[in-house]
């Protein structure tokens, strides 16, 4: 089955990186969820949570205060400014 | 002489004391610069993230920016010197202000008004002591530059790109900053930041190439108004990072070479003593034995 390829990267360092099933963000004009296939996507990140839901099951859960998402053929990027990570805190890539 | 014995004697303690300032300078600096490369390469997902995105952009949308336009409205240029902040690191700012040197004299040569922007206590002072007007300035830190300067830094630059040409706008922006090569080879570097030429991964488009048709969120212009700032942000950020690994390696070879000749100082210096000594031995005895034959005369 196809999986989405998520990075988080802050502006200092990554934060998550793995396969996730879905990704939802906090984009300019409302929450954005993300499954496999979506079509491509760029857009500007609000103040939010960013839910990530790995292929395992795992839950990630991130404050972020404005960033950017890009989703191109399951490559999804999230590339945001001030990341606070609330859920799964330990996990920083696999 | 006994009292040139006692000068040897000095120098040697002081010259020792020296040394074993240079080694911990050394030593501080190799254990840091580890760190510093480490934060560099940090930094690297988020600026690929971000060129890849504008990269994006820019191809499939003809959106023009203010970022990417050229401004004939101004002569004014802003530029930006990256020095250190504490000397001890051979010519490391000196190389820096000489290149800045050159640039701003290119740029005015070309009939433009330079605006100096100085990022590090050895840049600022260097002005200050010429009396040259310095735009804005930053000090502290620049052995570990963290995100937030690097965002201070480029939102005041990015304000005097995009300001009014009466409120003192600039047209262009350069950075002089030092390329970090490898452990031994450090780089002075000039790049133009602004206005903005994207070049990095686009790639060209092939005849037979289906480009991913991209929906920008809300608009194209804001998710460009959202990405070039934090694209200035994120290049200004990794030129810091870059120059604090040089600063902290040419650091170390500075000091690495100035325990060496401390230690050839000590070596001569103790040489030196000893021939002193030898000598002060030589003309007693011959002292001793001349006031003895006279002795034996009388």
């Amino acid at each position: 089955m196809a999986q989405l390829n998520v990075d988080l990267v802050a502006a200092d360092r990554k934060i998550w990186s793995g396969d996730a099933r879905a990704v939802s963000a906090p984009a300019a004009d409302g929450e954005i969820g993300i499954l496999v296939n979506h079509s491509p996507v760029l857009s500007v990140l609000g103040e939010g949570t960013v839910r990530i839901t790995g292929t395992n099951g795992e839950k990630v859960a991130v404050r972020v205060t404005g960033g950017f998402l890009s989703v191109d053929s399951n490559q999804v990027m999230l590339v945001v400014d001030d990341a606070e990570v609330l859920d799964g805190a330990g996990v920083s890539g696999h | 002489m006994a009292g040139s014995q006692r000068v040897y004697k000095q120098r040697i303690k002081s010259t020792q004391s020296l040394k074993k300032m240079f080694r911990a300078q050394e030593l501080i600096a190799a254990s840091r610069i580890g760190r510093a490369r480490a934060r560099s390469s940090e930094a690297g997902p988020y600026a690929e993230a971000i060129t890849t995105a504008v990269s994006a952009v820019a191809t499939h949308s003809t959106t023009q920016h203010p970022l990417t336009s050229e401004r004939t409205d101004t002569n004014r240029v802003a530029v930006l010197v990256v020095a250190s902040d504490r000397g001890m690191a051979g010519a490391y700012s000196a190389s820096i202000i000489r290149e800045t040197e050159r640039l701003v004299e290119r740029l005015t040569h070309e009939g433009k008004e330079v605006a100096l922007y100085a990022a590090g206590r050895r840049a600022v002072t260097y002005y200050t002591f010429r009396h040259r007007e310095l735009a804005g300035s930053w000090t502290g830190g620049s052995d570990s530059p963290s995100a937030d300067t690097a965002g201070e830094i480029a939102d005041t630059l990015l304000g005097a790109f995009l300001a009014p040409a009466d409120e003192g706008g600039v047209g262009e922006l350069h950075i002089v900053s030092t390329q970090f090569v490898n452990m031994v080879t450090q780089r002075p570097r000039v790049v133009r930041m602004l206005p903005l030429e994207v070049v990095e991964g686009v790639a060209p488009v092939g005849q037979n190439d289906v480009l991913p048709l991209y929906d920008f969120e809300p608009s194209p212009e804001a998710v460009l108004d959202a990405l070039l700032p934090r694209y200035v942000r994120s290049r200004i950020y990794s030129c810091l990072l870059q120059a604090a690994a040089s600063e902290l390696a040419a650091r170390q070879r500075a000091m690495h070479t100035a325990t060496d000749n401390a230690e050839d100082l000590i070596r001569m210096y103790t040489r030196l003593a000893n021939q002193a000594r030898q000598a002060d031995i030589t003309q007693e005895i011959s002292e001793i034995v001349s006031g003895a034959d006279a002795l034996a005369a009388s």
